[in-house]
C-alpha cells in the first residue's frame, strides 16, 4: 500500500471520483489553477478540465446554492469551502436547502452534494479561523457529517461521501493535512457511520473525532506506562453516529472519556454521553468524562489558545481519575 | 495648509506603513506570529490618501490586510505589534491577533478575517452616525474579491436606500488570493457595480496618493453633508504575496516589477523631488526616521509580557 499524506489521500479520492463518474464536479475558491490552498485539489484541473473542476468567485452562498441546483438534476458536486468558518456565510443553502430537499420532496429530489472543508484550532489563526463546527451541522436532520482522522479514511470516506445520494459535510482538519499513512490504491470506500477501534484496552475507553484521535492515542501510550490500558475509538462520523461501537467497548471497560475539540457545551460529546446514560447505564462504572475546548472563542495568543483546548495531559488525568476513583 | 505640506506628511505616513509591514514580515519570519500574515505593501497610497480625508471621530472597518489603514487612522504601532505578538499590551491583549485589530478610541472598528464582513458592519456604523444626528463619516475598506459576496451587495443597497454617510473603498489589487479578478468579474471596472445602486462612484489610480486623497475628500464631503454613500475603486497592486509564504505562481516577476516601478512610494518621492519640494536625501532621511520610530515600537512590543492564561476566559459576553 502506498504511503500518502492526508492531503494526497483526499486528492487521490477526488481524482478517482472524477475519473469514475462524469457527473462528479469539483468546485471552490482557488481550487483549480492553484490546486487549493491546502493542495487537496492539485492537478485536477489539468487532468479533468475547467468543466469538471470549477474555480469560483468568493461567493459561498451563491456557489453552494448553484451546486445544490446541479445536484438535484444528477450532478455530484464536491464543493470546497476553504475554511469551515466561511460556511457561516452560506448557512441557508446548507441548512434550509440541501438538508431538507429530499424530505420536502418526499425523496423525489435528491442532493448528492459533498461539502469539503477544514476546521480546527492550534495554529494561532484567531477566532474566525479556528472553530470546530461539526455539531452545528450534525444538529440538522438531512446532513451527514464525516470527520476522518487517518489518511486511508480520508480517502475512503470521501469516496463514500461522493457516492452518497444526500448532502455530506466532510470535515478535514488543518493540522492533519501532512499526516502520513498507508492508503489503499484504486477505489477504496469506507462506509459513513462506522467508528473504528484503533487501540485495544480494557480499563478505559477514549473516544475522539478528527485530530482528537491523535491526542487519545498519545494519551493511551502514556496511560499504558502508568499501568492503565485504554481502548481508543476513532468516531469518524457524527451522522450517522456509531454509538454501538462505543457501547461494546464500554461493556468491557466501564469507563469513557470523550475528547472533543469543539467548545464544551452542546457538543457531540454531550450527545454521546446522553445516549450512553440512556442505553448503557448499567455498564458505566464511572461518570462519563468530557475533555473539550472551553466555551470561549479561540484566542490568538498560542499559549492562551492551548490553555483552552484539549491536551494529552488533560486526557490522561481524566482517564486516571476515572480508573482510580471508580 | 498647502498641497506641498500635505504631500510631505503623506509620504512620511506611507513610509511608516511600509516600515510597519516590513517589521511585521520580520516578526513572521522569526516565528513570532501565529496564523497567517497578509501585508499591504504597495497599497499604502490608498490607506494614506483615503484615511487622510477623515477626522479622528470618523470610523473605519478593514480587512486582514488593513493594519496600514489602522495605523493611518491613529492606532498605536506599538499596541498593534503587541497584539500581533500576542502580548498583554496589545489592542486586544493578544486575544485578537493581526486579523482582529480593534481600537475604538481611534475609530478603528475592526480588521476582519471574513471577506466582505466589514462592509455591512460599516453600514451599521454609518446608520448609527445618522441616527445620532452626528456628522461622523464611516469608511470601509475591502478588496476586489469582496464585490462578489452577497454581503457587499446587500450593504450597498442599504447604504443607498438609507443615504448612509458611508465611503466604500475597494482596493482593487487585481487578485483575490491566487485568482485574477478579471476571471471572476466581467466588467473591467468594479466601480460599475455602484451604478446598479445609484451610488456615485469613481475609478481612481490607487497608487497616486494625491488622486486618492482628492476623491476621498469629495466622498467624505458628500457623506458628511447628508448626500449619502460613495464608492471608490482604487486600482492598486500588492507587491508581495497574498500572505507570507505565498509562492506567487499565479503572476510573473515581470508584472510585479512593472508595478513596483509604479509603486506609491516611488511615485510620490519622484513627484516631490521633481517639484522641488524635497530632495532625494530628505526622502531618505524621512524614511530612516519612520523606520526608527517603527523599530522602537517593535522593540517596545517585544519587551511586553504575554497575558495571563486566565485572560483567555474573559470578555466572552
Ligand atoms: C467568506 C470568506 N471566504 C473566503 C475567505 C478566504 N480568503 C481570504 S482572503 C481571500 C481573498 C480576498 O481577496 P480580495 O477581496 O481581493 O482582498 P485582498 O486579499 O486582495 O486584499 C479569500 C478568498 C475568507 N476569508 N472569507
Ligand atoms: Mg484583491
Amino acid at each position: 500500500m502506498p504511503e500518502m499524506s492526508y492531503a494526497q489521500a483526499l486528492n487521490d479520492a477526488l481524482g478517482q471520483a472524477l475519473a469514475n463518474d462524469p457527473k462528479v464536479l469539483v468546485m471552490g475558491e482557488d481550487i483549480g489553477h492553484h490546486g487549493g490552498v491546502f493542495a487537496v485539489t492539485k492537478g485536477l484541473l489539468e487532468r479533468f478540465g475547467p468543466k469538471r473542476v470549477i474555480d469560483t468567485p468568493i461567493s459561498e452562498s451563491g456557489f453552494l446554492g448553484a451546486a445544490i441546483g446541479a445536484a438535484t438534476v444528477g450532478y455530484r458536486p464536491v464543493v470546497e469551502l476553504m475554511w469551515v468558518d466561511f460556511a457561516m456565510v452560506a448557512m441557508d443553502p446548507i441548512v434550509n436547502q440541501a438538508a431538507k430537499t429530499s424530505y420536502m420532496s418526499d425523496g423525489r429530489v435528491k442532493v448528492p452534494l459533498v461539502i469539503r472543508t477544514q476546521q480546527g484550532a492550534g495554529r494561532g489563526n484567531g477566532a474566525q479561523h479556528s472553530q470546530s463546527l461539526e455539531t452545528m451541522f450534525a444538529q440538522v436532520p438531512g446532513l451527514k457529517v464525516a470527520a476522518p482522522f487517518e489518511p486511508a479514511d480520508a480517502k475512503g470516506m470521501l469516496m463514500a461521501a461522493v457516492e452518497d445520494d444526500g448532502p455530506v459535510i466532510f470535515l478535514e482538519h488543518k493540522l492533519l493535512y501532512t499526516r502520513k499513512g498507508d492508503v489503499p490504491g484504486g477505489r477504496h470506500v469506507v462506509p459513513l457511520g462506522k467508528a473504528k477501534v484503533s487501540r485495544l484496552g480494557q480499563d478505559v475507553t477514549l473516544v475522539g473525532l478528527s485530530r482528537m484521535v491523535e491526542l487519545a492515542e498519545t494519551a493511551a501510550k502514556e496511560l499504558s506506562r502508568q499501568g492503565v490500558e485504554a481502548e481508543v475509538i476513532d468516531l469518524r462520523c457524527l451522522v450517522p453516529l456509531d454509538i454501538e461501537t462505543i457501547r461494546v467497548s464500554l461493556q468491557k471497560t466501564g469507563r469513557v472519556v470523550l475528547v472533543q475539540e469543539a467548545h464544551r457545551s452542546f457538543g457531540w460529546a454531550a450527545e454521546v454521553s446522553a445516549r450512553l446514560m440512556e442505553d448503557s447505564f448499567d455498564d458505566l462504572k464511572a461518570p462519563v468524562r468530557r475533555i473539550t475546548s472551553e466555551d470561549v472563542p479561540f484566542p490568538y495568543n498560542q499559549r492562551l489558545e492551548a490553555s483552552v483546548m484539549p491536551s494529552v495531559p488533560k486526557v490522561v488525568a481524566a482517564a486516571l481519575s476515572l480508573c482510580q476513583d471508580y | 495648509m498647502g498641497e506641498q505640506d500635505w504631500r510631505v506628511g503623506a509620504l512620511s505616513e506611507m513610509y511608516r506603513i511600509r516600515a510597519f509591514e516590513e517589521q511585521s514580515a520580520d516578526f513572521y519570519r522569526q516565528g513570532l506570529l501565529g496564523g497567517s500574515l497578509h501585508l499591504g505593501i504597495g497599497q499604502e497610497a490608498v490607506a494614506v490618501g483615503a484615511v487622510g480625508a477623515l477626522r479622528s471621530a470618523d470610523q473605519v472597518t478593514m480587512t486582514y490586510r488593513g493594519r496600514g489603514q489602522a495605523l493611518a487612522k491613529g492606532v498605536s504601532a506599538a499596541a498593534m505589534f503587541a497584539e500581533m505578538l500576542g502580548r498583554s499590551t496589545g489592542t486586544s491583549h493578544g486575544k485578537g491577533g493581526p486579523m482582529h485589530i480593534y481600537s475604538p478610541e481611534a475609530g478603528a472598528m475592526g480588521t476582519n478575517a471574513i471577506v466582505a464582513a466589514g462592509i455591512p458592519i460599516a453600514a451599521g456604523l454609518a446608520l448609527a452616525a445618522q441616527l445620532d444626528e452626528s456628522d461622523r463619516v464611516v469608511m470601509t475598506f475591502f478588496g476586489d474579491g469582496a464585490v462578489n459576496q452577497g454581503a457587499f451587495h446587500e450593504a450597498m443597497n442599504l447604504a443607498a436606500i438609507w443615504k448612509l454617510p458611508l465611503v466604500l473603498i475597494c482596493e482593487n489589487n487585481l487578485y483575490s488570493e491566487m485568482t485574477p479578478i478579471r476571471e471572476m468579474v466581467v466588467q473591467d471596472d468594479l466601480a460599475d457595480r455602484a451604478k446598479a445602486y445609484a451610488i456615485p462612484a469613481a475609478v481612481v489610480d490607487g497608487n497616486d496618493v494625491v488622486v486618492v486623497r482628492q476623491a476621498a475628500e469629495e466622498a467624505v464631503q458628500r457623506a458628511r453633508s447628508g448626500q449619502g454613500p460613495t464608492f471608490l475603486e482604487c486600482k492598486t497592486y500588492r507587491l508581495v504575496g497574498h500572505m507570507l509564504g505565498d509562492p506567487e505562481v499565479y503572476r510573473t516577476r515581470d508584472e510585479v516589477e512593472r508595478w513596483a516601478a509604479n509603486g506609491p512610494l516611488v511615485r510620490l518621492e519622484a513627484s516631490l523631488v521633481r517639484d522641488g519640494r524635497l530632495t532625494a536625501k530628505a526622502c531618505e532621511e524621512m524614511q530612516a526616521a519612520a523606520r526608527e520610530e517603527i523599530q522602537a515600537a517593535a522593540a517596545q512590543a517585544l519587551a511586553e509580557p504575554e497575558p495571563d492564561v486566565a485572560q483567555a476566559l474573559t470578555h466572552v459576553f
